[in-house]
């Protein structure tokens, strides 16, 4: 046995993965063997760093360096110059945005200064796939110390206390809702851990089920205990194969060590966790719609009440929370509701995981403190909208939320401050938006994926969504009329009031929200059928003006020969022959054309 | 596993396997620049390793590091134990690592006839 010096752990996320990571990991190997090395230093696959603009991530320890968007054709610095002589290969680090410094070490970069990884904590800093290192940074501890010291109503009483509230959208008090399943009554119970993320832009759920599955076990077997249940589900969706793969693992390796299993440390209580791959319909993550697809049945959402807490898998009381949720328990349960509830603001407890993507710099995850402004996340921690552009506006909460205008991004951002302000915490999905972005196109968007992902069980949501899509159709295509934004904001109304579950009550809050904060881009869309941002491509008119030189670039770029005009002398654009595919604009050095 | 006690034990043994990534035990840096290498610093590096894992030794981060100047006694061979001075070794051999492990890094004696500097930060 060889003394093992260094430790490279490379990020086997799905987004480093697609960057190439895999490649990067097999040359590694190869170069350690072919050097005699690979005996003292240990490569290890990780999950996610949510850093994953700047994949392929790798690190490197003892001394913690921090390398970005590492190729194949890199292993052979990394091995030679750091592996075998200590020395940091520094075009490898990472390039601060502003200042240009470069950064080997990872907790002083701008991206993770301002975060608090709590969820996250062990996402790329262990292997998901053993669960040995899962236990050496303490974990399994809590389901020990439930077992151990806790009676079943205490470990409800410490999440109640901890203020840990539901992170897959609605916020609900979790304590509280394991509270209900415990006193339903019932002999046999169930716990539900919903891994159907199905937001445009949100993938914090399916980053920690890679990076950490074990502390979702874990999280889920506390609440087992508490809520006297025996049996788990994770209703994850096919769409996650690398998720998949690694919770069947965790599974296989918490069973072999008797985490999962009959009489767990000898206390009498049983647990054993089943993994039900979903075929990634959204209103599945809907809570009912999902038990009815665990069961076999077609994902449809019922009434409520009756809550699942009384019956809901096979008529069971079930408790249903989602990944991020359980993920948060074993910290409390080890750390103490105390410590928790100091952290967050006065209602919302604990840190949230969010989701950056769109027009920013760092696209990845962020795992902030409640209450921390969005400017903070955005530019601080996101790094900014990329290439000088303004920002317009945040998406947050996927399709089921709204936008925030510049003027509160000061907002300190929590469950309440959200929900005020016309959006809503959801997933945690931030989508932002610079100027180019038409905040008509945007709600269109997302009530196209809301409208498509309608079960068509209630007629507010099947029809609603549908004719509020064809208006915002027009509207783009330059075909609004007056009166419609009033009709889409009274269909907004209606449908938020009568549609049966979570999709459709919350379906029209982007278009809402757009109307609120850029009403006047609805208008101008309406009234002078024009696109501010000039993203709609049916209301631009593009022309020349007097700056062109008459290079004759935009004229070989137009695919339909709409561009006419004598070399050195200024070009037209035939309007009526033009598709308005924007290539000539793209094309002009000298930015002659330009829209409207 | 079927006692808290269980848990606790397979945490301590495994914990072993991640120390590195967050351990401040002590260091051991070799000079691999290349007036190091050409003394030897890899035969004495693997020396090292080899009699760190013979001797199943814990909490040792073994690093490298660069030229410091002083190329006439490469091998340069460093080890800080937290909380005391930087013990500099020169002219190390693999024959010499032996010595340094057990009676330095384990027994925190400095092996005196192989130091050639101290640094106290």
């Amino acid at each position: 046995m060889e003394h093992v010096r260094a430790h490279v752990l490379i990020c086997a996320g799905t987004g480093c993965v697609s960057s190439g990571s895999k490649k990067v990991y097999a040359a590694l190997c190869e170069k350690l063997t072919q050097k005699g090395m690979d005996k003292e230093v240990k490569v290890i696959e990780t999950g996610c760093h949510g850093f994953c603009e700047m994949g392929p991530l790798l690190v490197v320890y003892p001394e913690g360096v921090f390398y970005v968007r590492v190729q194949e054709n890199d292993i052979d610095d990394i091995v030679e110059e750091h592996l075998f002589k200590g020395r940091i290969v520094e075009r490898l680090l990472y390039k601060e945005p502003v200042s240009l410094e470069k950064i080997p070490n990872y907790s002083d970069i701008s991206f993770y200064k301002k975060q608090m990884r709590m969820v996250l904590a062990n996402c790329g800093h262990i292997d998901p796939e053993n669960i040995h290192e899962y236990i050496a940074v303490g974990g399994y501890e809590a389901l020990a110390r439930a077992l151990g010291e806790m009676t079943p109503e205490s470990v409800v009483d410490e999440v109640k206390k901890s203020g840990l509230r539901g992170r897959g959208g609605g916020g609900f008090s979790s304590g509280t809702k394991w509270g209900f399943t415990r006193n339903a009554a019932g002999d046999k119970k169930y716990v539900v851990c919903n891994a159907d993320e199905g937001d445009p832009g949100a993938f914090m759920d399916r980053s920690v089920l890679e990076g950490d599955p074990h502390r979702v076990i874990e999280g889920m077997a506390v609440c087992g205990y508490a809520i006297g249940a025996d049996e788990g589900y994770i209703y994850v969706r096919a769409e996650y194969p690398l998720a998949i793969k690694r919770l069947r693992i965790a599974i296989q390796q918490a069973e072999d060590l008797g985490l999962l299993g009959d009489n767990i440390f000898g206390s009498g209580f049983n647990f054993r966790i089943k993994i039900k791959e979903g075929a990634g319909a959204f209103v599945c993550g809907e809570e009912t719609a999902l038990l009815a697809s665990i069961e076999g049945r077609r994902g449809m959402p019922r009434p409520r009440p009756p809550f699942p807490a009384v019956s809901g898998l096979w008529g069971k009381p079930t408790n249903i929370n989602n990944v991020e949720t359980f993920a948060n328990v074993p910290q409390i349960i080890t750390k103490g509701a105390d410590w928790y509830s100091s952290i967050g603001t006065e209602r919302s407890k604990g840190t949230k995981v969010f989701a950056l993507t769109g027009k920013i710099n760092h696209t990845g995850l962020a795992e902030v403190p409640m209450g921390i402004s969005m400017r903070e996340i955005i530019y601080d921690i996101g790094g900014g909208i990329p290439d000088g552009k303004k920002f317009k506006a945040v998406q947050i909460g996927g399709p089921s939320g709204g936008c925030l205008p510049e003027h509160l991004l000061d907002l300190p951002v929590d469950y309440d401050s959200l929900i005020e302000v016309g959006a809503m915490m959801g997933s945690g999905g931030l989508v932002v938006m610079d100027e180019t972005t038409c905040m008509v196109d945007v709600a269109k968007f997302f009530l196209n994926f809301t409208q498509s992902e309608s079960c068509g069980k209630c007629t507010p949501c099947r029809e609603g969504t549908k004719r509020m899509l064809e208006i915002l159709t027009r509207i783009t295509d330059g075909n609004g009329r007056q009166g419609d934004i009033a009709l889409l904001e009274d269909m907004a109304k209606n449908i938020k009031t009568t549609a049966l579950c979570g999709l459709g009550q919350t379906a029209p809050n982007p278009v809402l929200s757009t109307i609120k904060y850029f009403r006047h881009e609805y208008e101008a869309h309406i009234n002078d059928k024009k696109c501010p941002a000039g993203a709609c491509t049916k209301l631009a008119v593009f022309s020349i003006t007097d700056s062109c030189k008459g290079c004759s670039l935009c004229k070989k770029a137009c695919p339909v020969a709409a561009i006419s005009g004598e070399i050195k002398a200024k070009h037209t654009i035939d309007t009526i022959k033009c598709i308005k595919c924007g290539a000539c604009m793209a094309k002009c050095p000298f930015k002659s054309i330009i829209n409207g | 596993m079927k006692t808290i006690e269980d848990l606790k034990r397979l945490r301590d043994k495994v914990q072993a396997q991640t120390n590195l990534r967050h351990s401040s035990g002590t260091q051991v840096i070799v000079g691999m620049g290349t007036c190091g290498i050409a003394a030897g610093a890899r035969e004495v590096m693997s020396a090292l390793l080899d009699e760190i894992a013979k001797r199943k030794i814990q909490n040792v981060i073994v690093r490298q590091t660069g030229c410091i100047g002083i190329c006439s006694k490469e091998v340069l061979v460093d080890v800080v134990r937290p909380g005391e001075p930087r013990i500099t070794y020169g002219n190390v051999t693999k024959s010499d690592i032996p010595r340094i492990v057990t009676e330095h890094i384990v027994n925190g004696c400095i092996v005196n006839d192989l130091v050639i500097g101290k640094i106290t930060e």
